[in-house]
């Protein structure tokens, strides 16, 4: 059954991707997106990550992407902008990224138990359960970075408040009258 | 006594399934007649009768109404983007009917095979999941209000995305106050620590209560909050062109919206389906079986669940859901409608930094309490209670104060304080 529902949104999620990059239109691009993002989700309830697949839905699916939909929405983009896109040397380049990735991934999954990607798989995923029955669904991620990462995730949120001030002083009209 | 006989998968299916079915069709059954209650009490506050012609007291109504919108002719606009237009309604309409499933409705039901919780699926992260999925919501009102190609529908379908995304704000800031004081997000524990704490949250948490309750009435876009469909502006905004089942699913949307925001109220502030002044309904999923409970050395006392506190509790619960969905008629027929800027001013300018600063307030308080260790109960939340009734209070001398929200005071007021009335509605900001 998990491997069903697996290979369900691993479909959905590849596809979508695939129509982000294809997609005829603006919106349809965005919808593809919204897809792949929800299916991520999927993906991580099957991994019992229930905490990150709601912040994902409700972060990148139902915030980020409802305001590139209101951005899209707002300059009205239509068909007129093929012209923009690039090609030639920037499909080989980005060609070229997707291979490398896919490489380093297969490399990966491929290692065995000791040395790839899943080594020591079967004890963190324990630790990881006991860890969520003790703290709960939330506390499993929040503990650890209100403690031990609280630096790291004070900077995080500095760095936003000033990409913030930033897009506020960009978008703040010049002064015509003086003061304010 | 006590003793957890947990269900076979066969029983957990099974039930599980029945669970949905039922759930789903009562939310149906409550929507239709939220329609014709709506127009009933309309009717009731307007001093008019209403539709009162098809059945007994019109109660036959909502089946007409079906009737007649399924076998309308659909419309569809030469220009609209079709596929998009088609796909709108199906995505309005999918998040507002999910999002009961993690609800508990009523006490566990003891059956013979075991007993089972009465809420569809108690997932880890409850809130949370409500919150997600009616963050979805609003692709299915901007995409409709976008394909319709038609520049109503479309700025009713802008109007939804910014106000939607400005309450979700202050909706997710009003509900971390509850997760404060429940230390957990499934709403199971929300009533299981309401019960424990001896009060309802709406008392320890009363201006969280006030902020819920505005943002949830602006989420819904209901009046006072209906900018996205305001008739006077936009004929009737992002559904201007929709007939038939598709306008009907909107519509559905909108009502299947209300229920679920009445239930998680009635949930996060009045207890759930707990039963006041009554400890014997206290129940809660402990590591050794039902508790209701814990003595003075700090062992679990055993609950024992039964079929009448299972139907008390699930009436308590219909109850309060039912006193909220009158109260969003109530004040739908009530209040006058925002103007746009009024109601961003609302979202960004009072409500977000109110509510964060009233999330301060409660921690602070918490973290003294806890520091006297005071015990979770009576006088926890009772501390708590003044603190934000004074708080309250403050709070809604502030916004009476003829300056965020103006509308039929204005007039009167002008003369008497003699402010220029063209600086009163936005404040200087707004003037240039």
């Amino acid at each position: 059954m998990t491997d069903v529902l697996f290979i369900l949104f691993a479909v959905v999620a590849t596809g979508g991707a695939i129509g982000v990059v294809t997609g005829r239109s603006p919106v349809a691009s965005l919808l593809f997106m919204v897809a792949t993002l929800a299916s991520l989700a999927g993906i991580y309830v099957l991994f019992e990550a229930h905490f990150l697949a709601a912040i994902q839905v409700l972060v990148y699916a139902g915030a980020i992407m409802v305001l590139f939909l209101f951005v899209i929405m707002l300059l009205n983009l239509g068909h007129d902008y093929r012209a923009d896109l690039k090609y030639g040397s920037w499909t080989l380049l980005s060609l070229v990224v997707v291979g490398l990735t896919a490489g380093v991934l297969v490399h990966g999954l491929m290692g065995t138990e000791e040395t790839g990607l899943r080594a020591g798989g079967a004890e963190v995923a324990a630790a990881i359960d006991a860890a969520v029955v003790e703290k709960g669904a939330v506390g499993v991620i929040a503990d650890p970075l209100f403690t031990d990462w609280v630096v790291a995730f004070e900077l995080m949120g500095l760095l936003l408040l000033v990409a913030i001030v930033a897009a506020v002083v960009l978008a703040k009209p010049r002064d015509r009258e003086g003061g304010n | 006594m006590g003793e957890m006989q947990e269900l076979s998968t066969f029983w957990f299916v099974t039930i599980g399934a029945v669970k949905v079915l039922a759930v789903f069709t009562v939310v149906m059954v409550v929507v239709a007649y939220m329609t014709l209650a709506e127009r009933r009490v309309s009717a009731f506050i307007q001093d008019r009768l209403g539709p009162n012609r098809v059945g007994p007291f019109g109660l036959l109504q909502p089946i007409a109404d079906g009737l007649k919108n399924i076998i309308k002719e659909e419309t569809m606009p030469g220009t609209a983007a079709k596929f998009y237009f088609v796909l709108g309604p199906a995505l309005a309409i999918m998040p507002a009917v999910v999002t009961m499933a993690v609800i508990p409705f009523a006490a566990p039901l003891p059956t013979p095979v075991g007993t089972v919780d009465m809420v569809v699926a108690d997932v880890p992260i409850g809130i949370l999941y409500i919150l997600a999925l009616s963050s979805l919501a609003v692709y299915g009102i901007v995409l409709s209000g976008w394909a319709s190609n038609n520049k109503y529908a479309f700025l009713g379908g802008l109007r939804a995305s910014a106000q939607m995304i400005s309450y979700e704000v202050a909706l997710g800031l009003s509900v971390i106050a509850v997760l404060l004081l429940v230390g957990n997000v499934t709403l199971t524990e929300t009533v299981w620590q309401q019960q424990q704490l001896g009060m309802w949250f709406v008392f320890p948490l009363s201006l969280a209560f006030i902020f819920f309750l505005i943002s949830a009435l602006a989420e819904t876009n209901r009046l006072p909050f209906d900018m996205p469909e305001a008739e006077s502006e936009l004929i009737t905004g992002y559904h201007t062109e929709y007939s038939a089942m598709k306008f009907s699913m909107f519509f559905i949307a909108e009502y299947a919206h209300v229920v679920t925001a009445s239930a998680l109220l009635a949930t996060l502030f009045f207890g759930g389906w707990d039963i006041p002044f009554w400890t014997g309904d206290d129940m809660f999923r402990h590591e050794s079986g039902w508790i209701k409970g814990f003595d003075e050395a700090g062992a679990p006392i055993a609950a024992t669940p039964s079929v009448l506190i299972t139907l008390l509790t699930l009436g308590a619960f219909c109850a309060k859901t039912g006193f909220f969905l009158l109260l969003y008629i109530w004040i739908r027929w009530t209040l006058p409608r925002f103007r746009y800027d009024q109601v961003m001013h609302l979202g960004w300018k009072v409500m977000l930094p109110g509510a964060l600063g009233y999330i301060m307030l409660v921690a602070g308080t918490m973290l003294v309490l806890e520091q006297l260790e005071v015990p979770f109960g009576m006088l926890y939340g009772g501390v708590l209670t003044g603190v934000s009734g004074i708080t309250t209070l403050a709070f809604l001398f502030f916004v009476d104060r003829d300056r965020v929200i103006s509308g039929a005071h204005r007039k009167r007021n002008v003369g008497r304080r003699r402010v220029p009335v063209a600086r009163e509605a936005g404040g200087p900001a707004a003037s240039n």
